[in-house]
């Protein structure tokens, strides 16, 4: 990490009227880190990103931004930049002029700002397009000009509200690494809110799910994906089977759940709640689809799970397998596809195998919804 | 057969209503033209520009439009800038008094001009007083009542033209600006400003228009700065002339003009942004290539037409002499007056043939209506006061147009009567 400024959210709660819209939010944001706040929609990440650039003051807490208050600091103080989700590029301005609006603020020459944008456009390889207006451009384009206005207010941190939600798959793709490259390049903070999981895992240096204005887990993509704190967390990010059911045993950091409808698993407790589950609790243990390998029938144990499998799909990279466990419960398993022969098992049973470091038992609590 | 009769309706409709709608217009432009004193398109006398250069010459109606000019500038920089304020506050009030507060601003629309023009007076009257000032006071100005008695009404319609741009706003513009450093004034002046540019310009034209053609909450509060309607007004109260016309046609021709004008300007700026949206980087970066004016552009069409037709106009106006023509009518009606009363002269006569030889047979007892009938006719029926009449009304025409009793006693009804 390069020594950029930090961004701090101690003791953070924002209400609206009686809603709550962040209940106690803590995060330390470190300096020159790409930080991603995940979550559906409604669950208040915009609302700490509006706290954070200023349009909003926080009810209770502080945020500070290199370390200082920026109590009672308008947003037009603060070193941040904030990317609109709607982009809000000025549309009656060339595009010149709306990347180096910052500085006509400040008063610079025309020459100067003319010079800064041509840089600036060259850095986001848009050379020479200065002169059109932002109807002109297309999707991708206008999300780098957002970039580079913002970028030329010289941040210390960036802000950018679900900018890519707008483009289609490919754009978006492409820019994720886009704004990775350009975040490294400029060597600054950058915040992001994202409802997209591939988004906030492809690009982040640390990941914040947050649900209903609580955050539910910080840390970096794979912790996030493979030890999930809270079941809203393991079934938010990424695909996931769910498994609910009571603590039957507890040995060392390993559960045996007793599940309501596919017998007794066992489990790995992740890791904010290693002695915190003891027999008789409530519990949701997490398959991930590719963590299942089909056994030959028969086997049976705490790690194996018969089904029947109701149909198949090929996606390309891999086969998916919809079955239907005991009583009815639906268990997606994905096998990756290597070029071998796959067998169609559709009505078959099939007994599925999962080794007990993939399957995580957290304390039974609210899914995400499908 | 059904729709081709459906198709002629359609354009008799159309005929008709267009008719109805443009007719008065294009016939008091007509008069206009016309060397009859009082406004009428029939007859037909003779082409005269003199109108305009008595239009011009009436120095009331001059002082009128400038007061007429001078309260519309006042009252478009008041109505707009109240009329933002009021839309602005639209947009950010609270969302449960958004309702009220918009009927509120509203109804100054729905309350007669009236009305507002009687309690502009008296209010303004009341503060006047109450601050100690005379009748001579700034408050008790008719520029300054007016600007404020109209400015009450039309800043509300300039509101509803500002709010539907407004609603197209988007507020993240602003919040932009201010994340990017400028201040609440920068953000409003370099963002949002430009953005409600061609919706001001559209609220102060009517604004203007507004201002310039009130009548009724004026009329109470121009004070010693009588507008142009108010002038006109009180002009038709003592009989109208062609000069008022005139007038009227060169609204209706500045109308037109710019109308014109504006959609030409818009469809200019359509094809340029059509060409923009097709030019490649490179025709950007060099020059734009623009269209010809006139490609596709009906409207600047029209416009260089109407100038042509304008020029044209002004041309013969300063070349034209109608004295020719104006005299040629005048001897033609001297000829026409003096047939009208040798025809009367020989009517008369009869009619005295007949009684004397009435007179004659029942004998001198019933000798008395004769002097009766001829005073209950006064002297319309004397041949030497109608020869009298006639030669006046001739000779009156060119050096008092307005004087409807200029053509004498032939057209008068009760001469006219006594043809039967």
């Amino acid at each position: 990490m390069s020594a950029g400024v930090g961004v701090d959210l101690e003791n953070l709660w924002i209400r609206f009227g009686d809603f709550v819209a962040v209940r106690d939010a803590n995060v330390n944001i470190n300096g020159g880190e790409f930080f991603s706040f995940l979550g559906p929609s409604g669950c208040g990440k915009t609302t700490i990103l509006r706290a954070v650039s200023g349009f909003l003051d926080p009810s209770e807490g502080n945020v500070l931004i290199g370390g200082k208050n920026m109590k009672g600091i308008g947003p037009n103080k603060r070193p941040t930049a904030l990317i609109f989700q709607n982009l809000a590029l000025f549309p009656l301005m060339k595009i010149w002029e709306n990347i180096t609006f910052s500085m006509e603020i400040k008063g610079a020459s025309a020459a100067q700002r003319r010079k800064r944008a041509d840089e600036l456009l060259d850095m986001i390889a848009l050379p020479g397009q200065g002169d059109k207006l932002p109807s002109e451009l297309s999707g991708g384009q206008r999300q780098r000009v957002a970039i580079a206005r913002a970028l030329c207010a010289e941040p210390d941190v960036l802000l950018l509200d679900e900018p890519l939600s707008a483009l289609d798959l490919k754009l978006r793709q492409h820019m994720r690494t886009e704004l990775r490259e350009i975040q490294q390049r400029v060597g600054i903070t950058f915040i992001y809110i994202t409802h997209d999981q591939g988004e906030a895992l492809t690009m982040s240096d640390s990941i914040a799910v947050m649900r209903a204005g609580v955050i539910d887990q910080i840390a970096d993509g794979k912790t996030i994906y493979n030890d999930p704190n809270t079941a809203f967390a393991a079934s938010f990010v990424g695909e996931n089977n769910v498994f609910r059911g009571k603590v039957k045993k507890v040995m060392d950091n390993e559960v045996l759940i007793s599940t309501n409808r596919s017998g007794d698993l066992v489990a790995r407790v992740s890791t904010a709640n290693q002695g915190k589950m003891s027999e008789g609790d409530a519990a949701m243990m997490f398959i991930r689809p590719e963590a299942f390998t089909i056994a030959p029938t028969g086997a049976a144990g705490d790690h194996f799970v018969t089904a029947r499998v109701n149909h198949e799909e090929f996606e390309g990279n891999a086969f998916n397998i919809f079955t239907e466990g005991e009583g009815g419960k639906e268990i997606k398993v994905s096998i990756p596809n290597h070029g071998q022969s796959f067998e169609d098992h559709t009505g078959q049973n099939i007994t599925l195998e999962y080794e007990t470091r993939n399957a995580v038992a957290v304390p039974a609590g609210e899914l995400a919804a499908e | 057969m059904n729709t081709s009769f459906l198709r002629i309706s359609i354009w008799v409709y159309l005929a008709i209503f267009f008719a109805y709608l443009l007719g008065p217009l294009v016939i008091m432009s007509v008069t206009a033209f016309n060397s009859s004193g009082f406004p009428r398109m029939s007859p037909w006398e003779c082409l005269t520009f003199q109108w305009f250069g008595e239009l011009f010459q009436d120095q009331r109606i001059l002082n009128g439009i400038k007061n007429s000019l001078i309260i519309g500038a006042g009252t478009v920089a008041l109505s707009v800038a109240m009329g933002l304020a009021g839309a602005l506050m639209l947009t950010q009030i609270w969302p449960k008094l958004r309702a009220t507060y918009y009927t509120i601003i509203i109804a100054p629309i729905l309350i007669p001009g009236v009305v507002l023009g009687i309690s502009t007076l008296v209010f303004w009257d009341r503060i006047n007083r109450m601050l100690g000032l005379g009748a001579d006071s700034f408050l008790s100005n008719g520029i300054f009542l007016t600007v404020i008695g109209q400015s009450t009404f039309i800043a509300s319609y300039c509101m509803l033209v500002l709010v539907a741009r407004l609603q197209r706003y988007d507020m993240a513009l602003t919040e932009a600006a201010l994340d990017l450093g400028a201040t609440h004034a920068q953000a409003f002046r370099k963002i949002m400003l430009p953005f409600m540019r061609p919706a001001i310009a559209s609220a102060a034209v009517l604004a203007f228009l507004a201002s310039f053609e009130n009548y009724n909450t004026t009329t109470f509060t121009f004070g010693e700065y009588p507008t142009l309607t108010i002038e006109l007004a009180q002009k038709v109260r003592y009989g109208i002339t062609p000069a008022i016309s005139a007038l009227a046609f060169i609204i209706v021709a500045l109308t037109v003009f710019f109308a014109l004008l504006n959609e030409a300007k818009l469809k200019r700026q359509e094809l340029v942004a059509a060409a923009r949206k097709e030019a490649t980087v490179e025709e950007l970066a060099g020059k734009i290539k623009l269209p010809s004016f006139f490609a596709g552009n009906m409207a600047a069409v029209l416009l260089v037409v109407f100038a042509v037709a304008t020029i044209t106009v002004v041309g013969t106006a300063t070349a034209y002499n109608p004295a020719q023509c104006i005299a040629d009518v005048r001897e033609q009606k001297q000829l026409e007056a003096e047939q009208r009363i040798q025809e009367l002269r020989k009517q008369r006569e009869e009619r005295r043939k007949q009684q004397e030889a009435q007179e004659a047979e029942q004998g001198e007892a019933q000798s008395a209506p004769k002097p009766s009938n001829n005073s209950g006719f006064g002297n319309v029926f004397a041949p030497n006061s109608l020869g009298g009449d006639g030669d006046d009304g001739a000779s009156d025409t060119e050096s008092e147009p307005s004087n409807n009793s200029g053509f004498g006693g032939v057209f008068d009804p009760n001469s006219l009567q006594s043809d039967q």
